[in-house]
């Protein structure tokens, strides 16, 4: 392929590894030509606990592992002329790009250019009413009974486009659909109408591919003797080569482990796919259902025959409320008669919280009979035996109420059947997600690029 | 005489999900297979494998340029990953759980 702009995806969620950056930024660097390395770390829950974050201290409520993602590579895609693209901005974007600026500036880079992209967030007041009546009425009921924690429609890859043409070096958003961070890059670099809608879809496409990182570089997939891959400990992250004519090539850096072949790519083509013919983004409806894939070897999967229509009149938007309290409490029993003994521990605590809704789980394989550097008695070993691991749960609204999950196990010590050991507790505040379709000429998003004169 | 193996000796697969809705990709390993898979692998079939979860539907779409299948299975999560009392609130291990039916390969 010529013309070849080339995008890295270097984190598929918040959380996710920090040292996979340099050899994705390597590999652009040697490869010369214009690319772009792009973050993806905003689940549909991680926003909302931004949000919390964001109230309990106002300068924060972005990606906490921010540092960490760029600090590695920062200097390197700035000198090398890689722009940066994340929605590490969360619940702040403003707030990231100040902490990149000061990042940028300790490193000796002066007055890079940060752009924000803002109009996602939908959760002050004044968006209230309109929020409710695109809620279906028993959602709406739910909201309207519920404390508000974070509201954002999915943006698309237009204001991303804008600020890179602009001159951005650094994209900060908060909530935009997964592949924009893919679709922005692309259309700023091949100038393409945003009416293109065959292009549009192959850049959307090259986006959801990327957007997991190593779900499509041998993540999530190996099985071993079954569907191997090499080296997964050190599993590179993937970069697609895309051309003007939205022809793809996906492939990873070189001395990485992991894997690309056309079931790697088959896998994640699907991965959260409903339709394949109506894959719906703010950008274009995507369809992949004529999509033929040419396994180059050498991890390299070539891609063609997405076709795109027309982007739908809405843009979705996930609004998160208050979902009360998760309760988790486990206990277990080993050896002989360890599953009745865990049964018996079951019984008790249905009888002692008759009134709350409890799951019972009794996960078994090995695990307390061994030391902590792992040597006893092993799973298959010669030795039968029983390890089972007792877990309950509940939900309420009432954290009191869920807290007495956690008493009734601990209480399984003294009180419970022989031999129970190795309680552990858990009590977490819940996130309920409400969806809705919200008309897109009510949203006004926009990008602006950060003052550094503030700085200090 | 029916010959019966489970799913896992001919095809791949991968779970996604959104909210209480799963999506369930099955690949074949070998072309030739897809055949069974298209005969084998009918909704009604995919929905009483998964009956004890209770879906409320199941769609398939079929990709014949990757030999693949595209099951949406809805209601299947108890809630999804907000709202179960799962380990696995994501469901992301189901893919196995399909991958376990037998099918009828004689």
């Amino acid at each position: 392929m010529t013309d070849i702009y080339r995008i890295a995806c270097a984190a598929g969620f918040s959380g996710d590894r920090t040292d996979v950056a340099k050899p994705l930024v390597d590999q652009l660097l040697r490869s010369g030509g214009p690319a772009c390395l792009i973050f993806e770390s905003l689940a549909e829950r991680t926003l909302a606990l931004a949000q919390l974050e964001r109230h309990q201290n106002p300068d924060l409520g972005y990606e906490p592992l921010l540092l960490e993602m760029l600090e590695p590579i920062l200097v390197d895609c700035i000198k090398g002329g890689i722009p940066i693209v994340g929605n590490f901005g969360a619940a702040n974007p403003e707030g990231a790009a100040r902490f990149i600026a000061k990042l940028a500036q300790d490193k000796g880079l002066q007055n890079i250019k940060i752009a924000i992209v803002k109009g996602d967030d939908v959760s002050a007041p004044k968006f209230r009413s309109q929020l409710e009546s695109f809620l279906s009425p028993s959602d709406r009921e739910t909201l309207t009974q519920s404390a508000l924690v974070s509201a954002n429609v999915y943006l698309g890859g237009q204001e991303i486009a804008q600020a890179l043409n602009a001159g951005a070096q650094v994209v900060v958003t908060g909530r935009v659909a997964d592949p924009a961070l893919t679709v922005g890059p692309l259309m700023a670099h091949f100038k393409k109408e945003w009416s293109d809608w065959n292009f549009l879809g192959a850049a959307t496409i090259a986006g959801h591919l990327l957007e997991c990182g190593a779900q499509i570089t041998g993540g999530y997939f190996a099985d071993p003797g079954v569907k191997d891959v090499p080296n997964l400990a050190q599993v590179g992250f993937p970069i697609v080569e895309f051309n003007a004519q939205g022809k793809m090539c996906i492939t990873k850096p070189s001395k990485t482990g992991g894997l690309v072949s056309r079931m790697t790519v088959t896998e994640q083509l699907l991965y959260e796919i409903h339709d394949p013919a109506q894959y719906l983004t703010p950008d274009v409806v995507a369809d992949i259902s004529r999509v033929e894939l040419h396994d180059a070897g050498g991890d390299r999967v070539e891609l063609t025959g997405v076709i795109g229509h027309q982007k739908p009149d809405t843009l979705k938007a996930n609004i998160c409320i208050d979902g009360g309290w998760l309760s988790e409490a486990e206990i277990s029993y080993a050896g002989f008669h360890a599953y009745e003994r865990a049964q018996l521990a079951a019984q008790i605590i249905r009888e002692r919280l008759s009134d709350l809704v409890l799951r019972i789980d009794y996960i078994g394989s090995s695990s307390i009979f061994s030391s902590d550097a792992g040597e006893g008695p092993q799973i298959k070993s010669p030795i039968g035996f029983e390890d089972i691991r007792l877990r309950v749960s509940t939900a309420n609204q009432d954290k009191h109420q869920a807290m007495r999950v956690c008493r009734e196990v601990t209480a399984l010590y003294t009180c419970g059947p022989a031999g129970g050991g190795g309680v552990r507790t858990s009590l977490k505040p819940r996130l309920t997600t409400l969806v809705c379709l919200i008309p897109r000429d009510l949203i006004h998003a926009s990008y602006e690029f950060f003052d550094t004169k503030g700085l200090v | 005489m029916a010959k019966k193996i489970p799913l896992y000796q001919l095809a791949h697969a991968r779970t996604g999900d959104k909210g209480n809705r799963s999506n369930i990709s099955v690949i074949a390993y070998r072309a030739e297979d897809f055949p069974i898979l298209l005969r084998e692998l009918t909704t009604e079939r995919v929905k009483d494998h998964f009956g004890f979860r209770k879906p409320s539907a199941v769609k398939r779409y079929e990709l014949e340029n990757l030999k693949a299948l595209n099951f949406v299975i809805d209601d299947v999560l108890d809630g999804g990953v907000n709202l179960s009392l799962n380990l696995d609130s994501h469901g992301k291990s189901l893919s196995y759980w399909l991958l376990a039916m037998e099918i009828d390969v004689g």
